[in-house]
């Protein structure tokens, strides 16, 4: 299952960390973060429960980029 | 501005005034006798207040990005060279750096945030809302995504159309622009299928919706090019990779250049020297911030998509952008790219008397209730709708043609074999070069008397020879066309057009195997972008390095397989999209040169203290400002 959803992100560079750093999280099969759209793309794995994986997801952004936001 | 934005240009602006006030008192206010407290204690405690009001934020990142273990990242080298120049004395200095620093990423806030608005409104085609007309006759308006199928909505002039449908009621013209960058409008009547993403211009349509909202083509569009600056290209991952590497390794050089030549003084005997060792390392630390590329280069990419959208070409992704910038060889398939797919009337060949326009007003009305093609090539030309009530006794003969009474006349309306079946005459024969392989000769007899034939077949389009010689002029090294129809009409169409290599008479999984062939021949490096109209030509779309869909307006299946999409059905853009694409990429390298180039000599000559804090200030936001104004280059689409 992919979702899309809208992120306030301040620089390219953060947005690339933020990419980075949802990969990481466990449930996210693939993620992409797009700095122009301000949008953040999660392809979830099969099963994965997406609000818990998404609260995961802010807050591994939030460890990497403190003023990020995801609108969940 | 944002409300961030703004709360920064208040602190650049408070920060500045106290960094200049204090640098005036430190400098002519204070006579060099004056007290110890006051000659350097006041103006350290004023500079470190202006250095907090600006920096804070940079400090507080940059202590939780250690925190967290992300300790390489610009908050980090700007924290480390600000704190060391105020450790090392350099109070006005160190608030310089911050202030500077701060002014640049404010601008680059401000023009990044700007042009991706702009670029965002050049694809702004998502309508907000349907109008829906209620029970008691008055308008309603409601999300698109609720309106269900079949639902009768209204649109009014200047309104969007926000779905897919048909028209019930009403006439109008279409402004297409969003969707296919072509200007001219579009008329409409009852019973024409509209796209959503069109504009309505003169009158009011009430339309059937025939799709859902998320099927319609406005959200199948929206949905990919927003999708495509997720899809990255190499440009952008070696930056990812490059600055993975960089920031660590500039920092390890700058904690070397800071120990040890002072350490080697030490051995040697000499002075140690920590200050300038110091200083010099924290300057190359500010110089070394790699911002200038991670922002310009994926806004380049973006600016170019938004450019070609603009002018109806979807791009799905930066790295297809990049390819077709290589492109070395172009493949067509002929029918619906390079032609016009469509059979019209190209000619008309009379006998005993008859005028052209007879005989076409005859087979017109004859053919006018079949479902066959030929039948609309047929209206199409005759350029009225034909009027049904003088035709009757409509005898279809399956495999043969058309028998009816039209007018009182006795129509027949077929091939060669009809004609030989009624006996009405022997067909002559024409020579093979009148008898295209592409083409459908319809013969009428009028009763009972041979009246002539009328010729139908495909034609290329207009503007398929200049989109050729465009592509060559643009560095196409090789044109080739792939066809299923023989090879007498396949070289006679190659000839006319310029097209360097043919191969005909090929089924649909032999066009893989060509595409195959040519991918095995090119030279590493090219690529090779294969153009079809999408409808049956899905794999090989999908097989070449790039595929391109035409005309793809209201195909999903073509959006659907393609890298890039053209809407309208023009092969020029096919050369406008390569433009537009290998001035993008050509940016992109300026600013990958000019970055690291300038950073680089900055670096040296800040190793060897040639090159003081207010060069590296320059070598980071002002290559940073100069790489982001050259990168929204990208958004003029360049002229022929």
């Amino acid at each position: 299952m992919k979702k899309t959803y809208k992120i306030e992100v301040d620089c390219a560079n953060c947005a690339l960390k933020m990419e980075t750093a949802a990969k990481k999280v466990e449930g996210v099969a693939d993620a992409a973060v797009s700095f122009m759209t301000q949008k953040m793309k999660v392809e979830f794995e099969e099963g994965a429960e997406e609000a818990a994986v998404m609260q995961a997801v802010l807050k591994a952004c939030k460890k990497v980029e403190s003023d990020c936001e995801i609108f969940l | 501005m944002t409300k961030k934005q703004k709360k920064i240009l208040m602190r650049i602006i408070i920060a500045a005034v106290l960094w200049l006030a204090v640098n005036l008192l430190a400098e002519t206010l204070l006579p060099e006798e004056a007290p110890l407290a006051m000659g350097i204690w006041l103006p350290a405690v004023l500079f470190l207040i202006s250095y907090f009001v600006i920096g804070y934020d940079i400090l507080r990142k940059a202590v939780l990005g250690i925190l967290h273990g992300e300790v390489f990242d610009e908050n980090f080298l700007m924290a480390v060279a600000t704190v060391g120049a105020i450790a090392l004395g350099d109070f006005s200095e160190g608030v310089a750096v911050m202030l500077f620093y701060q002014i640049g990423e404010l601008f680059q806030a401000v023009a990044v945030g700007k042009s991706r608005r702009n670029i965002a409104a050049l694809m702004d085609i998502r309508p907000d809302y349907a109008n829906i007309e209620g029970e008691d006759g008055q308008l309603e308006q409601v999300d698109p995504d609720d309106v269900e199928i079949g639902t009768l909505i209204l649109v009014r002039p200047g309104e969007k159309v926000p779905i897919d449908g048909q028209v019930e009621e009403g006439t109008s013209t279409l402004n297409t622009s969003a969707l296919t960058g072509e200007s001219a409008p579009r008329e409409i009547g009852p019973g024409g299928t509209v796209l959503s993403g069109c504009i309505n211009m003169s009158g009011l349509l009430k339309i059937r919706t025939t799709k859902e909202f998320g099927e319609s083509t406005v959200s199948k569009i929206l949905e990919l090019v927003e999708n495509s600056s997720m899809k990255k290209s190499k440009c952008e991952n070696f930056i990812t990779k490059f600055a993975r590497y960089y920031t660590p390794i500039v920092c390890y050089s700058a904690l070397a250049l800071a120990v040890l030549p002072p350490l080697l003084n030490l051995l040697l005997h000499n002075p140690a020297d920590w200050g300038t060792w110091i200083t010099r390392a924290l300057t190359f630390l500010v110089i070394s911030c790699p911002c200038a590329l991670v922002i310009s280069i994926p806004l380049s990419f973006f600016a170019g998509i938004g450019a070609a959208s603009a002018n109806g070409i979807l791009v799905k992704g930066s790295n297809y952008l990049e390819a077709l910038a290589k492109t070395g060889y172009v493949v067509f398939d002929k029918t619906g790219t390079l032609t016009e797919g469509v059979f019209r009337v190209t000619q008309i060949e009379t006998m005993s008397g008859y005028e052209p326009e007879q005989v076409l007003e005859y087979a017109a009305h004859a053919e006018s209730f079949s479902s066959h093609p030929i039948s609309k090539s047929l209206t199409e030309s005759y350029g009225k709708m034909p009027e049904r009530g003088r035709v009757s006794d409509v005898e279809e003969v399956s495999g043969h043609g058309v028998l009816a009474m039209v007018g009182g006349v006795q129509v027949a309306a077929g091939n060669a074999r009809l004609m030989q079946r009624l006996g009405i005459w022997q067909a002559p024969d024409l020579n093979p070069a009148e008898n295209p392989a592409d083409g459908t000769i319809v013969y009428v007899a009028l009763d009972g008397v041979y009246a002539g034939y009328i010729l139908i077949s495909d034609v290329e389009k207009a503007t398929a020879a200049e989109a050729i010689r465009a592509l060559k002029a643009s560095g196409v090294k090789k044109t080739v066309m792939l066809t299923g129809d023989s090879r007498a009409v396949a070289e006679q169409v190659a000839a006319r057009l310029d097209i360097d290599e043919v191969y005909s008479e090929l089924l649909p999984g032999d066009k893989v195997e060509k595409v195959e062939e040519l991918l095995a021949l090119k030279r590493p490096g090219e690529r090779l972008a294969f153009v079809g109209d999408g409808i049956n030509d899905a794999p090989v779309l999908s097989r070449a390095d790039i595929g391109i869909a035409m005309g793809a307006l209201g195909s999903d299946a073509a959006i659907e397989a393609a890298d890039i999409v053209l809407m309208d059905d023009n092969p020029e853009r096919i050369a406008l999209a390569m433009a537009i694409a290998r001035k993008t990429l050509g940016i992109v390298y300026q600013n990958i040169v000019f970055a690291l180039g300038v950073k680089g000599i900055c670096l040296i000559l800040g190793a060897w203290g040639v090159a003081g804090m207010w060069i590296a200030i320059f070598a980071d936001v002002g290559v940073m400002v100069i790489a982001v104004l050259n990168a929204i280059r990208c958004l003029r689409v360049p002229k022929k």
